[in-house]
């Protein structure tokens, strides 16, 4: 599975970048500036389905016991604090040139940042806790709780006013953008998509064995790998 | 479903339900300071005192943008089809300000009517277009316009 997703995420995102930033059609009013799109847009709405995801894991954790849905919030969380951020990074960079501002405190603009720092709190329960085990619940807790923040980011922008756009791509509408402007953005989504697996994937082969790391099993197999 | 594991996922239910109604009261509560700006209907209503420091929102007028000739002062109107009023800036505006697009001004209200701004951001909205998809639409309401006018 796993040089499946890397490889697809590689040729994805080669793809997408290449199509997005060379060959799409700029903007009719923004002009070159709106490529960053092709980042953005993807790594926010991927900022947003791995908090989600956490949040799933946490209550599968939580009613089962079940210790690789602590292992998938543990590993997941560093990388989307890493992908919120490329989006507020990208965002800022974006609206300097078009809004004419880097940061203002719309509603979508500070939901996010709450977002950013709920991950780190998490990361954060982590380390500071010892005990593996009471680290991973409240950990657990937090993303529950947390998963509250995701409706107020998704309809921040219906909600209220914000210098922040409604969004482009909706699920029960076709996007309001020509077909070949959101196609490459597509790829990239899928791109941002296969790499969160392959991250996620090799981070979890690594915490697992070092989590069972006493065990039988784990040395035959490092025995096997000539690591040992 | 053991029993254990039932009770610990009604505890987990109880949880979201919480958080998610104190959240959900407290930013009703919190409305008004979380909008981004005042629309023009807001300001004519006299929700803002003038003298007040505020960001006000709407779509600048056509036809409404005046310049000054020896210096960057800039007046024009916005609307949100429901009032009207008018901005005075000194400055150099966002590259997306234009006639009949959305902008949030942030400055003080002089006067009922009047915002004297000191930074003009502009809005976009969420379609994005090729140029010349939005020349052909532009040439496509054009040609209908002399067809209505025959």
């Amino acid at each position: 599975m796993l040089p499946w997703f890397g490889w697809a995420s590689l040729l994805l995102l080669v793809v997408g970048t290449v199509w997005g930033l060379a060959f799409a059609p700029s903007d009719f009013r923004q002009g070159n500036s709106f490529r960053i799109f092709y980042i953005h847009v993807p790594s926010a709405i991927l900022a947003q389905s791995v908090f989600m995801m956490m949040a799933v894991a946490a209550v599968v954790g939580l009613v089962w016991r079940m210790k690789l849905a602590f292992m998938f919030i543990r590993v997941a969380a560093p990388i989307g604090a890493s992908i919120t951020f490329l989006a507020l990074f990208t965002g800022a960079v974006w609206g300097k040139p078009t809004w004419g501002t880097w940061w203002v405190w719309d509603a979508r603009l500070t939901s996010t940042l709450i977002q950013f720092f709920i991950y780190l709190a998490i990361i954060g329960l982590f380390e500071a806790i010892e005990n593996m085990e009471t680290a991973a619940r409240t950990a657990a807790v937090a993303c529950i709780v947390g998963v509250v923040n995701l409706p107020i980011i998704k309809f921040s922008v219906n909600w209220w006013n914000t210098l922040h756009q409604p969004a482009t791509f909706k699920l029960t509408e076709p996007p309001s953008m020509a077909t070949e402007m959101w196609l490459p953005g597509l790829v990239m989504l899928l791109g941002f998509y296969s790499l969160f697996a392959t991250l996620v994937l090799m981070r979890m082969r690594n915490g697992i064995l070092l989590q069972e790391r006493r065990t039988n099993w784990v040395r035959e197999y490092l025995e096997k790998q000539r690591v040992l | 479903m053991r029993k254990i594991r039932k009770r610990r996922l009604q505890l987990v239910i109880l949880l979201l339900v919480g958080v998610g109604a104190t959240t959900a009261i407290a930013l009703t509560a919190l409305q008004q300071n979380i909008n981004l700006f005042y629309s023009p209907a807001q300001i004519v209503a006299g929700e803002v005192q003038p003298g007040e420091r505020l960001r006000a929102g709407g779509m600048v007028v056509p036809g409404t943008v005046t310049r000054d000739s020896d210096s960057l002062a800039v007046r024009f109107d916005v609307t949100d089809y429901q009032g009207q009023v008018t901005i005075e800036y000194t400055g150099i505006l966002p590259d997306l300000f234009e006639e009949g697009q959305g902008i949030v001004a942030v400055g003080r209200l002089q006067s009922a009517g009047l915002v004297v701004a000191d930074e003009v951001l502009a809005k976009h909205d969420e379609e994005y277009m090729p140029p010349e998809v939005a020349r052909a639409l532009e040439a496509a309401e054009e040609a209908m316009r002399t067809l209505e006018a025959e």
